[in-house]
């Protein structure tokens, strides 16, 4: 059953291939049988796969398959292969089964798009790329995945591509991520060049004989790869091109900018842990990041006015969570909560394309409301994952994973006091900014009607994701609930275990610092409430006064990342560019050639034709000569 | 004897299309695929038979230099010439020289091929040009005595200059002059040096000989030695191009046709990095370990100056050109780096760059043929017209960029990682300039196939030849992205055999722990670890 | 008689050339032009006799009669070339043929 491994990969990437060859002579059905039939597969075999690993784990907790040796240069030799462990099932598992998900939500979606097999190529193409990453048994083959994934990630936010926006978004993106993967490529020199090799598993363990606890190597190689995740999962300082990435398809945002490719950060860095572990000094600029990005990303979600660009602000925040995690070593909390926040931002996502659809393409919230009648299906699913993300006690699996990270900040052996109060705060806006949407869209007076209504095949993918935010959380029960963890230790047999050690460690396991959590959730749902229910039009103001609108306009912005790259980086390089077009080097064998000619010129003024002339310079140059002979 | 053959059937084929071609244009047409097509067919033959002995490890046939060159051939002729200059008739195949013969060939059939339908006026005369420049660069591949190799070096020089000048566009005289200009100059500077060399030896042995086998080890002094390389250099570094003397080659590129153009990019500009490969650095190996950084500043510069100027390109065809001169500069930093990693890594560029660059100077040809302008604003929307063209496009924008999953990526990886041994700085700028490479591709994407289309262009889309010629090299992009171990195994051999010339130098340093010390060994394919198992 | 000396000689033939080249550089009817060329033929004739006599040989004498015959054959020739030149260009002016110039 485990050597099916490879067909995980290798069926979507057939489907890739077949829509290729077949564009033209495929119909909506056909493409969409293929599209997501070759997911919908890879989602069969995976979950076969993946619960006979589980049922009964291999050897070494770990399975191997090598299909064959990519290349061999000098010792050299990455192969073509794939590792199977708890890491990387769990995430097969997200990809495969919100993919074909999101795929069969797909088939209805776009089903009036002329490009629809075009964008289930690309779909396909992307799951592919994506399932490689997370399988690949070494780091080269990583990076194609990660690459192919960047490659789909602006295939499809240029999708509609005849707005020069579109494109342009696209292109952000992929400019943006691929700074990063320049230094995570700097890494894999690196890591190769000590180490020998780039297949992970030897690579760690040969990480952990030659480098000794926080030596410089293994922090650069630790920076370097950081730099290639912080590009991929958009952090501070990459994190630019994540909302403009909006302007794609909602089924790609949901996919891909919010329950895989973003998240491939997380999985790199999950997947090195032992380089991390190694690397003290590296896991604290890890867990720094995150909280950084996950307050700078959650006040820009609270003042959106884009339904979906607040969404993507707030998949920023959540990563930042996950760095969070694993920066203070909660490595299992990390992958937790990359699991639930799979499912239920993914919900969310999905949810905004119906409603967005719904309303004849009106992105701007404040041009909502009222739909809480209209599409009473959207409206559950869409507030049972804006709970999730708010991390709404005990019934919704954002709870059980928020609050472990939070917890871990504190109590693990890396954490404290300011990335506790961080992510505390970071809880409280959360809260904020998620039911803020809630209140906007479904409640209070109807600006937009509704004009196309959802279909079976887009509301059973939100039905199902409901359940699973719901559900997802039982995996992992705290401590003070009661010993219910089969995740935890399901993960334990691929990460390190978490230590809970320091001062606040017991404190943060108690149920005390979960009620902290749970009063600063209702609180905040409280709150919200007030804010743009009743008092709607006083907060407006208070936004709107001359005070606060500047700070206003400086969240929105992004804090101001977006104005700073194109005054340092982007403006000058174009102007460069633009300046230097006609190739100044080449001003130097121009000279040339016009020195020869002016040359030419004064010398062929000397020709006049006259005789005389000739004559005079002749009888000149004889006489020179002469003299020159008869005065030596 | 094959080996003249592969020199002699194109240039039979160049007479016999030209006097074709005053009777009936398609028999001439004809004539030229077979003269590339035979070779082509001849080689792959002569490929398989010797597969084998390209896969054994590399064995020195004796002592010295010599000995060690003469153990890579799998093929050779070698009859006196002009005696009494000491000037022979040598040629000789390795696994390198096959690699580049197959270039040569396939792109001298896809130039055919490419102009079928664009090249109407004296068809016969153009074949002619074509197949002589094939001729010409078979030569220049198989030539190992070094007055035979300047020959066949000089001799490409006449039939492209015409190429350029009679069939090419707006500015063909300037570019052709230029390039002709460039290369002749340059190429009479390692005249010089090829000469003084062999004065050199043969004041030192007494023997006064053009050969390259010959030739090697030859001792002087380090300034001397430092000149003649120098001198080599002028010449390879101007058809590389290396920054700064690469002026000339989006002129001639841009104003060349479209098989002009294919047969620059695809083969003439990779003399400049055999070249080096095979005479340059093995004869002076400590100049050239003396010259190192500045080969790899000049590299660097390269790649990121060709990038940006890419970029800033408002015509198509001059935008591709620019894409040369930047993955050329990946060829040099691999080139000086002067280990096993990058070495491979060159070699597979060569053929990838051929491949991808050739495919889309094709892809604007055809572009130009039917909307009758490269100018980019003129353009956009036209993925709507023609999406085949778009798509195809796109594909090979992504090999421009190095995307993984195609061999570029497999290349560019190999040349960073061996330059990384010798200079960190210069891996990460030359990572840095695939960030770069990333904005000239996109830009070239959106601003002639994406966005609206405004100005109510109308053609068709990729001919059923067209298709086939892009699925073919898609196809081997592809291959040799997944697989390229076939490439990587022929050259393996020579290169093996050319870093032991250089063995004992300065040039060769220590490998890292992780591999053997000294001169590259052969190493025995050694899959690191693995555990668990299906 | 009394010796003329070298030197005089000399001078007289050097004044006689300057002469003709002075005439050869400023006149500009081509007819003049070929007679200044015969002064100066016969300076450089002037100049061979009184080396001639210097040394007492016949050899100077010899070569002012190989330099006649040569005056002779070139003035042949010269004049030919005038008629033609009167004749395509309907006039003597030496600067008139400047056709091969730039």
């Amino acid at each position: 059953m485990l050597s099916l491994l490879w067909l995980i990969p290798a069926l979507p990437a057939a489907g890739f291939v077949l829509l290729v060859l077949l564009n033209r002579r495929l119909g909506r059905a056909g493409t969409a049988l293929i599209g997501a039939g070759s997911v919908g597969l890879s989602a069969l075999v995976a979950l076969l796969v993946c619960g006979s690993f589980i049922a009964s784990p291999p050897a070494g907790d770990a399975y191997h398959q090598v299909l064959w040796t990519w290349l061999d240069v000098a010792g050299f030799a990455p192969t073509i292969g794939f590792y199977l462990d708890a890491v990387s099932v769990t995430w097969v598992l997200v990809i495969t089964g919100v993919g074909f998900l999101i795929h069969l939500y797909s088939t209805e979606h776009m089903e009036h798009d002329e490009g629809y097999t075009r964008f289930f190529m690309y779909l396909n193409l992307f799951v592919a790329s994506m399932l490689i990453l997370v399988l690949a048994d070494n780091l080269l083959l990583l990076y194609l995945g990660w690459e192919g994934v960047g490659l789909c990630s602006y295939l499809l936010i240029s999708f509609w591509h005849k707005d020069p926006q579109n494109v342009y978004s696209g292109r952000k993106a992929f400019i943006v991520t691929r700074v990063g993967d320049t230094a995570m490529i700097a890494g894999l020199f690196l890591l190769f060049t000590q180490l020998g090799t780039l297949q992970i598993q030897p690579l760690m363990r040969a990480a952990e004989e030659a480098w000794a606890p926080n030596s410089g190597v293994a922090i650069a190689a630790a920076l370097l790869l950081l730099g290639g995740a912080v590009g991929k999962s958009a952090q501070v300082p990459l994190q630019t091109w994540l909302p403009d990435a909006m302007a794609g398809p909602s089924p790609v945002s949901a996919l891909i900018h919010a329950a895989t490719m973003v998240t491939a950060g997380v999985y790199l860095i999950a997947r090195t842990n032992v380089l991390f572990e190694l690397a003290g000094d590296a896991r604290l600029v890890v867990a720094i990041v995150g909280v950084v990005t996950l307050l700078i990303a959650g006040f820009s979600a609270l003042v959106q006015h884009d339904l979906k660009r607040a969404l993507a602000y707030s998949t920023i925040s959540q990563i930042g969570y996950m760095f969070l995690a694993l920066g203070v070593a909660g490595w299992e909390a990390g992958v937790f909560h990359f699991m639930t926040h799979a499912f239920f931002k993914a919900l969310l996502f999905l949810g905004a394309g119906v409603i967005i659809e719904a309303l004849a393409d009106e992105h701007d919230i404040f041009k909502m409301g009222g739909l809480r009648t209209r599409l009473p299906a959207v409206f559950w699913t869409f507030t049972i994952g804006a709970a999730a993300l708010a991390a709404l006690p005990f019934v919704t699996d954002g709870f059980y994973s928020k609050d472990l990270i939070i917890a871990t900040s504190l109590g693990s052996v890396d954490g404290n006091l300011w990335f506790y109060f961080g992510s505390l705060v970071g809880a409280f806006v959360t809260t904020l900014y998620s039911f803020r949407l809630v209140w906007l869209v479904f409640f209070g007076e109807r600006h937009t009607e509704v004009t196309r209504r959802p279909r079976w095949r887009q509301l059973v993918p939100l039905y199902v994701l409901a359940v699973l935010s719901i559900i997802g959380g039982f995996v992992w029960l705290p401590a003070w609930i009661g010993a219910f963890h089969p995740l935890e230790d399901f993960l334990d047999t691929a990460l390190p275990p978490m230590e809970w050690a320091g001062q606040y460690a017991h404190f943060a396991e108690s149920a005390g610092a979960a009620l902290l959590i749970i009063l600063i959730v209702y609180v905040g749902i409280g709150l919200s409430y007030l804010l743009w229910m009743p008092w709607r039009q006083s907060t407006h103001a208070f936004a709107e006064s001359p005070a606060v609108r500047p700070l206003v306009a400086f969240w929105t912005g992004g804090w101001g990342f977006d104005w700073l790259y194109d005054r340092v980086f982007v403006r000058p390089i174009r102007w460069l560019a633009h300046a230097g077009r006609a190739d100044v080097v080449d001003y130097v064998p121009r000279g040339i050639a016009w020195l020869n000619l002016a040359a030419w010129r004064g010398l062929s003024a000397g020709q006049t034709g006259r005789l005389r002339a000739y004559v005079a310079v002749a009888g000149f140059g004889v006489v020179l000569v002469l003299a020159v002979v008869v005065l030596r | 004897m094959v080996l003249t053959l592969y020199i002699l059937i194109p240039a039979v084929a160049a007479v016999v299309a030209w006097l074709l071609g005053r009777v009936d244009t398609r028999l001439s047409r004809w004539t030229a695929v077979a003269g590339t097509a035979v070779p082509l067919a001849l080689l792959v033959v002569q490929w398989i038979a010797n597969a084998g002995e390209l896969r054994g490890d590399f064995v020195a046939e004796g002592a010295g230099p010599a000995g060690v060159a003469a153990g890579s051939w799998i093929a050779s002729v070698h009859e006196p010439w002009i005696e009494s200059l000491g000037i022979s008739y040598f040629l000789a195949a390795d696994g390198l020289t096959l690699i580049m013969l197959l270039l040569t060939f396939a792109l001298g059939l896809l130039a055919v091929l490419c102009s079928w339908r664009g090249i109407t006026k004296n068809v016969g005369v153009f074949h002619l040009m074509v197949l002589w420049t094939v001729a010409g660069l078979a030569g220049v591949f198989l030539a190992l005595d070094l007055f035979l190799f300047y020959f066949f070096f000089e001799m490409m020089l006449i039939p492209m200059y015409f190429l350029i000048a009679v069939w090419g566009h707006e500015r063909r005289v300037y570019s052709a002059i230029k390039f002709f200009i460039f290369t002749q100059v340059s190429g009479l500077l390692m005249l010089i040096a090829i000469v003084a060399l062999v004065f050199i030896h043969g004041r030192e042995t007494g023997v006064y000989t053009f050969d390259y086998t010959q030739l090697l080890g030859t001792s002087m002094s380090p300034t001397t030695a430092m000149l003649l390389m120098l001198g080599f250099f002028a010449a390879f570094a101007v058809k590389l191009p290396a920054w700064p003397l690469h002026t000339w080659l989006p002129d001639a590129h841009t104003d060349a046709p479209t098989a002009g153009s294919v047969l620059l990019a695809g083969v003439l500009i990779k003399i400049g990095a055999y070249g080096m490969i095979r005479f340059m650095i093995p004869l002076f190996p400590d100049a050239a370990y003396d010259f190192r950084v500045w080969a790899l500043i000049l590299g660097v510069v390269g790649i990121i100056y060709g990038a940006v100027m890419a970029y800033a390109q408002t015509d198509l065809k001059r935008l591709v050109a620019y894409t040369s001169v930047s993955h050329m500069g990946f060829a040099l930093i691999g080139i000086f780096a002067w280990n096993s990693w990058a070495l491979q890594g060159v070699i597979l560029e060569l053929v990838c760059h051929a491949l991808s660059t050739g495919a889309l100077f094709i892809l604007v040809g055809g572009l130009q043929d039917r909307i009758h302008t490269r100018d980019m604003s003129k353009m956009g929307g036209l993925w709507q017209v023609a999406p085949r063209m778009g798509g195809t496009a796109m594909f090979f924008a992504m090999a421009s960029l190095g995307l993984p999953g195609l061999g570029n990526f497999v290349a560019e990886f190999l040349i960073l990682v061996g330059v990384w041994q010798v200079s960190h700085w210069a891996a990460v700028l030359g990572a840095v300039g695939l960030v770069f490479a990333t904005v000239y591709a996109l830009w070239m994407m959106q601003r002639a196939f994406q966005g609206e289309e405004t100005h109510g262009l109308k053609f068709a889309d990729l001919t059923k030849v067209e298709i086939g010629m892009f699925a073919s090299m898609i196809a081997a992009l592809v291959l040799l992205g997944f697989w390229p171990q076939p490439l990587i195994t022929t050259a393996r051999q020579p290169l093996d055999g050319l870093q032991k010339l250089t063995a004992g130098t300065s040039l060769v340093q220590p490998q890292t722990p992780a591999e053997d010390a000294g001169a590259a060994e052969p190493v025995a394919d050694t899959v690191a670890g693995e555990e668990g198992g299906p | 008689m009394a010796d003329v000396s070298l030197d005089h000689g000399l001078v007289l033939a050097a004044i006689l050339f300057a002469i003709g080249f002075a005439g050869l550089l400023t006149r500009r009817n081509l007819i003049v032009v070929l007679a200044c060329i015969e002064i100066m033929l016969n300076a450089a004739g002037l100049a061979f006799v009184a080396a001639g006599a210097r040394w007492g040989q016949a050899d100077g004498q010899v070569m002012f009669l190989f330099v006649l015959a040569m005056a002779a054959a070139e003035v042949a020739v010269g004049l030919a070339i005038a008629i033609r030149f009167r004749q395509s260009l309907k006039s003597l002016d030496v600067d008139d043929a400047d056709e091969m110039k730039g």
